[in-house]
């Protein structure tokens, strides 16, 4: 039962997107099961103030106990009782290329997660579902890794300057001109990293006097960067167009909240893909809004660039509209590209305007020169350059692999999130314990996954998450749906009873959260 | 319906003013090539000294045969932050060498150096806390403190004295309010080796003011590690105090160790917080590991050859002697910091001409095969803008005849410039 949109005849293909409700008994287990993690945390913490139990924390220094505090005890409540018990699921060391097929550095704990030693075994060949790794360009041989050598034997690893003094080489121009070709755009701008693109990049765009409208679930980097420009944040429902629209009239309606001025400029701020969610945005109905209203729209594609459309060009391509409409559109290249930076495109204007004002461009390092080859030789096969069809065909069976996984997984009896084509696949496991357990059996079968819970999630949506990769073979995608399979059912986390609400069904109240910089 | 007016009726501003053609900022210098010791910009070649590679392991063959046995081993990008498997041997074993290093319990690295400051200072500083900083901290610091929504309260540049007496008004300021004075955590923000100013902080007094007033202290060395101190560890090491008395080093891997990223080392009662909230560090990407290769190469070229710091801080001394006297600049700056400042003596009035004159020095320059560069400021946003000035980088490539020709050629285009 999948719910079908052809809002208007706005889009045009069909947007297949549902998010099954919690069930109502497991919505209450989990909160049970918070409760009593709850209870033996304050139990524990007695225990340990009054010394019945070893306190495993590192400690404040003699000289400076009566210093104020540094963390507040409540603050480290979550981190102390909950996090760490199930903290082996995370910062998993690797040692080999983060390909279809991984080696995990073996450790283990002997006093329940606080200290990890590394027995010196290493985990061969675990199918690796959680590195961002969509078309398959994080590889250590082939021609992307031919030319970042020779970049790198002849330019080094560093730049030692920012791009308005010293460091603005050759390359990054090469890159920049690529970048604006690849995205359909006027011009581009580099950036060497993907989280202070958007912390760096906001602040220089809107200021004081400004209106930003974003995400309920945007990223922590926009939400840095929405905070430090100084404008007001109005923070708009999940992907629902009606509260952004209603946001938008009230805004130009009523201006600014004391003095009734209008505002200076209203910038949308969405993602291509949501991360979490696995979600797509609406993007015909929101730049069909932007036009209505006069705002300007801030594309974040950090995830959906490379991933969707038919030749990789990002959620512009997928939903066929023109990049030209997207004000700044905004993308990073360690996901798709395997490397690491961001980059920002679009008018001339904007971007001579970035590479003035822009608060890394003036302080910070440029990118490093192999860094910046690896990324020029992997969008030159995306886009065909070299001369194959290696591109084309990367794209095409993400593309394929995403659709078999999600259909597999929904068949199982998963609640699955998310919109069909997107290549991040979130499956629901609610309770607390099963986070753990969820992790720690799909590693056992050698497989790696990533779960995530609170505070990235909330409290009781917590999940785990699968990143398709063009490199995952079929074979590969059926082993790991069979160990899904085993460990789903040992679990008993096949909570799908296939009722699914449309996204656009949902009631939304007319509550809306501002934030103001005071 | 008056709505739909109001609708249609309302303009925005266009989303960024025009930028004039000439803007300096606007037209950036081209380097063809490696940004070595001998520089190729705008198409002529020049001796480097505009670019922060004070120990020359830019171009080391060492540094770069490591980071290419990296890049064959694990390609280029991680693909994951820290906590999604992006975490690699080589991260972790370039944290267990700064450490050992620094002779601290831990530390931490970040993928991009400007990241790496502006994450620390919000992770332990929240709504609140009062943070000391001094005016001439660098924009990463004041991005932090933004961040951060602490109570920031600026003390002169290097002025202890102005210092103690915030601090004695803090202290009447508690006393009408203990309870809230309990749990208000108090910082202060210094850095080794200002980057605005090439001065160095008086760090024994402030150790003296932290025990007395009880402020924990932030210590940036972005351009002080790998260049203070007898083996390099930067500036606890030149004055010889205790690694331990400082709650925090923050340093960036872009100046000394030639990679990109930046490190925060301390006790683990410190550090290990940032592991779950800093935020350039867990919702970010993790350094490349070829660059990791490279800093962990750089630290071993630091530690086998402990005379290079002494080396570079001579080579300083002779070019701030060699500086003096120019009519019309100023040398700003420690006689043994690598990174220091020309300002003009006389403003000639406006910003912006003071900027013209500059480039034309500048440009004078790099005709002549000096490579040199303004101190760029993004002048609405800092606190208190630093006056423009030429930045001089020295290296340790750098021979004595070079430094000699790039004195005497600043003199020449002072006086051809500015008379």
């Amino acid at each position: 039962v999948n719910h079908v949109v052809h809002n208007g005849g706005l889009y045009k293909r069909p947007f297949n997107e549902a998010f099954e409700e919690t069930p109502m008994l497991v919505a209450v287990l989990t909160y049970v099961g918070y409760g009593v993690l709850t209870l033996f945390g304050y139990l524990r913490d007695f225990l340990r103030q009054w010394k019945i139990e070893k306190c495993q924390n590192a400690t404040e220094r003699e000289e400076q106990k009566d210093f104020v505090p540094l963390y507040q005890d409540f603050e480290n409540f979550y981190n102390r009782n909950l996090y760490m018990r199930i903290r082996d699921s995370w910062n998993r060391p690797i040692c080999s290329v983060p390909g279809a097929k991984v080696d995990m550095m073996e450790r283990v704990s002997h006093d329940y997660n606080w200290t990890f030693t590394y027995t010196g075994r290493v985990i061969k060949d675990v199918i690796n579902m959680g590195s961002y790794n969509y078309l398959g360009f994080a590889q250590n041989a082939g021609a992307c890794q031919e030319a970042a050598a020779k970049v790198l034997s002849q330019y080094g690893a560093g730049v030692c300057s920012t791009r308005q003094e010293m460091g603005n080489l050759d390359k990054h121009e090469e890159l920049e001109k690529l970048v604006a070709r690849f995205l359909g755009v006027e011009s581009a701008m580099v950036y060497g990293m993907g989280f202070a693109t958007n912390s760096m990049n906001i602040p220089a765009l809107v200021g004081k006097g400004c209106l930003i409208l974003s995400d309920e679930l945007n990223h922590a980097s926009l939400v840095l960067g929405a905070r430090l420009s100084g404008a007001t944040i109005r923070i708009f429902k999940h992907n629902n167009m009606q509260s952004l629209e209603k946001l938008l009239k009230d805004a130009i309606v009523h201006g600014q909240p004391r003095t009734r001025r209008p505002w200076k400029k209203i910038l949308i701020l969405v993602e291509g893909i949501y991360s979490m969610e696995g979600s797509i945005v609406r993007l015909p109905e929101v730049i069909a809004l932007k036009k209505k209203y006069k705002t300007y729209l801030y594309l974040d594609e950090a995830h959906s660039i490379g991933a969707l459309g038919p030749s990789g060009r990002g959620v512009v391509e997928y939903f066929g509209l023109n990049p030209e409409d997207v004000d700044v559109m905004m993308g990073t290249f360690t996901k798709s590209f395997g490397a690491a930076g961001g980059y920002i495109g679009g008018k001339k204007e904007l971007i001579d305007y970035l590479r003035t004002y822009s608060h890394s461009a003036v302080y910070a390092t440029s990118m490093s020169p192999p860094v910046v080859e690896q990324i020029i030789t992997s969008m030159k096969c995306i886009i065909g350059e070299d001369g194959t069809t290696v591109g084309k065909a990367r794209v095409q069976q993400l593309a394929e692999n995403t659709r078999y996984f999600r259909r597999r997984l929904k068949e199982m009896g998963f609640i699955i999130y998310g919109n069909e084509d997107s290549p991040v696949v979130p499956l629901m496991l609610y309770m607390p314990a099963k986070i753990g357990a969820f992790g720690r059996e799909m590693l056992k079968r050698n497989i790696g996954v990533v779960v995530v819970g609170f505070p990235a999630t909330p409290i009781i949506e917590s999940r785990a998450r699968f990143c398709l990769s063009a490199a995952h073979t079929k074979e590969m995608l059926d082993t790991a749906l069979k160990e899904v399979n085993e460990v789903g059912d040992l679990l008993q986390v096949k909570y799908s009873r296939h009722r699914l609400v449309p996204l656009l069904d949902r009631p939304f109240d007319e509550t809306t959260y501002e934030e103001t910089e005071d | 319906q008056e709505k739909e007016e109001l609708i249609e009726e309302w303009q925005p501003e266009p989303l960024v003013p025009p930028v004039p053609k000439d803007h300096p900022a606007l037209n950036y210098n081209i380097v063809s090539g490696p940004p070595t010791h001998i520089i190729t910009v705008n198409g002529k070649e020049c001796i480097n000294f505009a670019s922060f590679n004070f120990l020359g392991l830019l171009d080391n063959e060492k540094v770069k045969s490591a980071a290419q046995a990296s890049l064959k081993k694990y390609g280029v990008g991680t693909c994951g932050p820290r906590g999604f498997y992006g975490t690699f041997d080589v991260h972790l074993e370039l944290e267990e060498r700064l450490a050992k290093f620094m002779r601290t319990e831990e530390a931490i690295i970040y993928s991009y150096g400007f990241a790496t400051i502006a994450s620390a200072i919000p992770a332990y500083s929240k709504r609140g806390d009062i943070v000391f900083v001094d005016e001439a901290a660098c924009f990463a610091i004041q991005k932090g403190l933004q961040a951060s929504r602490s109570n920031i309260k600026l003390f002169k540049h290097n002025d202890m004295a102005d210092l103690e007496r915030l601090l004695r008004e803090q202290e009447i300021e508690d006393q009408k309010n203990p309870r809230k004075a309990r749990v208000t955590r108090r910082f202060i923000v210094v850095e080794g080796l200002y980057m605005n100013t090439g001065d160095i902080c008086p760090l024994p007094e402030l150790i003296k003011l932290k025990y007395k007033y009880k402020v924990r202290i932030f210590l940036e060395e972005s351009l002080s590690f790998g260049v203070l101190g007898e083996h390099g560890r930067g500036i606890t090491e030149h004055f010889g105090i205790n690694i331990d008395d400082i709650d925090l080093i923050s340093a960036n891997m872009e100046n000394s160790l030639a990679s990109i990223g930046g490190f925060c080392c301390g006790r683990s009662f410190i550090i290990d917080h940032q592991r779950l909230s800093g935020q350039g560090y867990c919702f970010s990407a993790s350094l490349p590991p070829l660059l990791a290769a490279a800093a962990i190469e750089a630290l071993n070229i630091m530690e086998d050859n402990p005379d290079i710091f002494q080396t570079l801080r001579a080579k300083c001394e002779h070019i701030h002697k060699a500086l003096q006297g120019i009519s019309g600049l100023k040398v700003v700056g420690e006689s043994f910091s690598p990174a220091l400042h020309l300002q003009l003596e006389e403003s000639c009035g406006s910003r912006e001409n003071d900027v013209k004159l500059l480039k034309r020095v500048v440009d004078y320059c790099m005709n002549s095969g000096i490579a040199l560069t303004q101190a760029r400021y993004l002048e609405k946003e800092e606190k208190c803008l630093p006056p423009p000035s030429i930045r001089v980088v020295i290296t340790v490539e750098q021979t004595e005849q070079e430094l000699d020709k790039a004195a005497s050629l600043l003199k020449e285009a002072a006086q051809s410039v500015l008379s």
